[in-house]
């Protein structure tokens, strides 16, 4: 099986090679993960992937997936344009 | 900042039904929804709804969406719709901001109910970023709703009633489907559902998933591969099978980021498609005020939906001091219906994810 061509996050194109290298590298937790390959860090913020991550990582650890831990949601939930941000009236 | 009462997340049915009971309660009501119409998943549903005879069973999906979006016209006056509005983050003041277009709109509510529903659960596989891969929702968009073919030979990937209803209406559009595939040793949704597609000639795999795909600016053919008891690949047992679109239907997960932004206690569940945030029977978070209901509680239905969204806008609305004139009865009333959804085997699922939240029926 060819583990490159395996996409686990579209948005960031990280591949299940590349998480499964940073696993054998001893990162194993998904905020670890993400600074180094930006998974979870794209448009969707983690919606597609995080589930697939959870089960790697859970797999390469021999525990339940449903013990390891998530990674944090912070705002925005979409793209904006700064200018957007800044020119909002306050009303 | 603009100052609110009740600020609902989401217009699919639990939203809708939250914002008909706070409105019957006699609150001001803000329902914000990211597409452009109302209504949630029922837009794209054709076919007649399964699930119990008072939350509209045997009516189709996208006429379930037209009486709930109806019910709400008697109190236009006190409800403000905004659509096309993505809400883009919540803060524990219980502050919003959404963007509409370019325009960016901050709100501050006494109570919000976040009713986001589910996003499609993505499979990992060999070329799994060819185009032609699709989900079994972005199928029912393109087909049900704008009228565009998504190929011509289709496999669809698990057997659960959303795949096995897609597969249908892909039949009804003239769409041939070659094979569902179900990586489980049975089939995952209603034996009605399944029975059709066998009828129509459809085989149904079980131990069965996606391997590879092949093709370069659009598929052509996938690897089948079968699996054991352990869910590991049995070597030798490839099979290929041309096609022209792949569709994956292998369940939903939780449209939760903003409850978790906003620091409520979440928990990743299984049995409810992942992470969904922890609550009371009244479907209150650990976020005073902010109550939340439907798939983002755990994937569900939308019968269920409805009756949770229901019961959400009541104690939403008892919560600012708005007691709805029927609040004791249909307090009980949601609560039994809840009940009655959630029996026999089909609620098994549910009924174990519940227990694992510490939210025992
Ligand atoms: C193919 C298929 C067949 C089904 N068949 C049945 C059936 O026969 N019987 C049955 O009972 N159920 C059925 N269901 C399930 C049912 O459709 C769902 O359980 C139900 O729609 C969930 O309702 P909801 O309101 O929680 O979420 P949704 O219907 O998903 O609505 C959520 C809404 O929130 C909006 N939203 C999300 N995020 C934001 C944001 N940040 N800002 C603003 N808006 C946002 C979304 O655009 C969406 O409109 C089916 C589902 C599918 C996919």
């Amino acid at each position: 099986m060819s583990e490159k061509d395996i996409i686990i996050c579209r948005c960031e194109d990280v591949t299940l090679a590349e998480l499964r290298e940073c696993l054998e590298a001893g990162y194993t937790t998904f905020e670890e993960i993400k600074r180094i390959l930006r998974i979870g860090m794209g448009p969707c913020q983690g919606q597609t992937c995080a589930n697939l991550i959870q089960r790697e990582i859970a797999k390469y650890l021999k525990q339940p997936t449903e013990s390891i831990p998530t990674h944090k949601t912070r705002p925005l939930t979409s793209g904006v344009v700064l200018q957007d941000i800044a020119e909002a009236e306050d009303e | 900042m603009r100052e609110r009462d009740l600020i609902i997340v989401g217009g699919g049915p639990a939203g809708l039904s939250a914002a008909k009971i706070a409105l019957e309660s006699g609150l001001s009501v803000t329902l914000i929804e990211r597409a452009h119409d109302l209504g949630g998943q029922l837009v794209k549903q054709t076919h007649k709804f399964f699930g119990s005879k008072s939350e509209y069973a045997k009516t189709r999906g996208i006429d379930i969406a037209k009486i709930l979006i109806a019910d709400l016209e008697a109190y236009s006056s006190k409800l403000e719709i905004y659509q096309d509005t993505t809400v883009l983050a919540m803060y524990p003041d219980h502050v919003l901001t959404a963007i509409q277009g370019r325009n960016y709109m901050k709100w501050k509510a006494k109570a919000i109910i976040i009713a986001t529903g589910a996003s499609e659960k993505f499979l990992a596989f060999e070329n799994n970023d060819i185009p032609g891969i699709y989900g079994a929702g972005a199928i029912q968009t393109l087909m049900n709703q704008y009228g565009i073919m998504p190929g011509s030979e289709v496999v669809m990937v698990g057997s659960g009633n959303i795949g096995l209803i897609v597969s249908y209406q892909l039949i009804q559009a003239g769409v041939k489907v070659k094979a569902v595939l179900e990586a489980s040793d049975h089939i995952g949704g209603y034996l009605v559902h399944a029975s059709k597609l066998v009828r129509l000639g459809v085989p149904i795999k079980t131990n069965t998933t996606v391997k590879r795909a092949y093709g370069t600016t659009k598929i052509e053919r996938i690897d089948t591969v079968r699996l054991d008891p352990q869910w590991q690949e049995v070597e030798g047992s490839e099979e290929s099978i041309d096609c022209d679109a792949l569709c994956i239907s292998v369940g939903l997960s939780p449209l939760h980021q903003l409850l978790s932004m906003s620091g409520c206690e979440m928990i990743y569940i299984n049995e409810l498609g992942g992470l969904v945030p922890k609550k009371n029977e009244q479907y209150e978070t650990t976020m005073p005020r902010v109550f939340a209901c439907g798939d983002v509680t755990g994937i569900e239905e939308a019968s269920s939906a409805m009756v949770e969204g229901k019961l959400a806008g009541l104690m939403a609305s008892y919560s600012l001091g708005y007691e709805h004139p029927q609040f004791e009865t249909l307090k009980a009333e949601t609560l039994h219906q809840l009940q009655n959804l959630r029996q026999g085997p089909c609620g098994i699922k549910i009924r174990q994810g519940l227990e694992k939240a510490g939210e025992a029926l």
